[in-house]
């Protein structure tokens, strides 16, 4: 029954994932990516809160590289590994680490008010920002960056999130480059974020 | 004197029986190996305990339910990353504890999910954990906290880089 019910939403969660997987085959396919129009299908406009109560759109993060990462403060594993990970690196990027920015949006806006959001990304890396909105804006955003998310219920009248689980990693004009998966090898990791740092917006 | 020594040894006896006591009760067919935890970012509503389950028994126990004085609630749930996306499902059933096997709860699998959490948890510290299975009963076991981003061997934690 378990197995059955983690089947079918393994199946939808793959469905997401496949349009990422996709992007990336094609992207990664193409010798020069800044000549690739299908760079634009993750990633794009938004308006969103961030965790100081600012309205915050995807000019707010122009000019420089990025990475961004989706997810939810309730969740007790899976978001706060892959941040404080993001933290770690950073760390290691040393002075160069201002030279991205790196965002945490929120999966679940009804429960990550920015308060909530402030006081959560407080624990990481001082770099890292917090974002939230209505639920009608984080869809918006999810959509852009083909990230799948999911309410699942619990007993108790509550629920968990089921959601994408990777850090997308974008230039300095918001366009797609990689992505970094959940506990990926530090070297990896870091090698694609000092990738980013030579993406800068006259490249 | 020797009354006083008789009295300190029946004192201290009956402390050692009474620590005994509430570390394992009676004699059970389950045993909680190093139960432990991840530190929590502030404002975390949520955290998650592990552990290895062994069942010395010849059938099968569940893990039913637990509770803890840190949390509102606390919830037996498994996790997954499936091609790239987390999934967590709660184990309404409970999770079965084979004949004379094991189980482990560890990050990326089966925990023990701390739910309204009342304060972060804090690495280097304890807190108390009643596990309820449907055979052996009540056991209660004291969870150590680690660093953020600790492993079951205890290694990582912030501030230190380690090479995967």
């Amino acid at each position: 029954m378990r197995a059955r019910h983690l089947a079918i939403t393994a199946m939808a969660g793959v469905a997401g994932f496949a349009v990422v997987a996709l992007a990336i085959a094609f992207v990664s396919a193409s010798p020069h990516t800044e000549q690739v129009a299908g760079i634009a299908s993750i990633g794009g406009p938004f308006t969103l809160v961030d965790d100081t109560g600012a309205t915050v759109t995807e000019k707010t993060l122009a000019g420089k590289p990025y990475a961004i990462y989706f997810g939810y403060t309730y969740c007790p594993e899976v978001c706060p590994t892959t941040l404080f990970d993001l933290s770690r690196w950073i760390k290691e990027l040393g002075q160069n680490a201002s030279k991205l920015n790196y965002v945490f949006v929120t999966v679940d806006p009804e429960r990550d008010t920015p308060q909530l959001m402030h006081a959560y990304v407080a624990s990481f890396d001082k770099h890292i920002r917090g974002f939230t909105g209505t639920p009608a804006q984080i869809s918006k955003i999810a959509k852009e960056y083909r990230v799948y998310y999911k309410k699942i219920p619990t007993s108790d009248g509550s629920y968990v999130m089921d959601h994408s689980a990777m850090i997308y990693l974008m230039d300095a004009r918001g366009r797609f480059d990689t992505v970094i998966a959940y506990q990926e090898k530090d070297a990896t990791a870091l090698a694609k974020l000092r990738k980013l740092l030579t993406m800068t917006p006259t490249s | 004197m020797r009354l006083l020594s008789k009295l300190t040894f029946a004192a201290a006896f009956m402390v050692f029986a009474a620590a005994v006591a509430a570390q394992s009760g009676p004699p059970s067919t389950i045993t909680v190996e190093q139960p432990w935890a991840r530190a929590t970012p502030k404002g975390a509503m949520t955290g998650a305990a592990y552990m290895t389950l062994k069942n010395k028994s010849n059938t099968e126990d569940r893990l039913t339910a637990a509770s803890s004085d840190v949390a509102a609630k606390v919830q037996i749930h498994e996790m997954a990353v499936v091609n790239g996306v987390m999934q967590m499902r709660q184990l309404t059933n409970g999770l079965p504890i084979p004949a004379s096997g094991s189980v482990i709860l560890k990050p990326g699998s089966y925990h023990v999910m701390l739910i309204g959490l009342k304060k972060p948890l804090v690495a280097d510290e304890t807190f108390p954990l009643m596990l309820t299975f449907a055979k052996a009963g009540n056991i209660s076991v004291t969870v150590q906290v680690k660093a953020m981003g600790s492993n079951p061997s205890g290694k990582g934690g912030m501030g230190k880089m380690e090479m995967k």
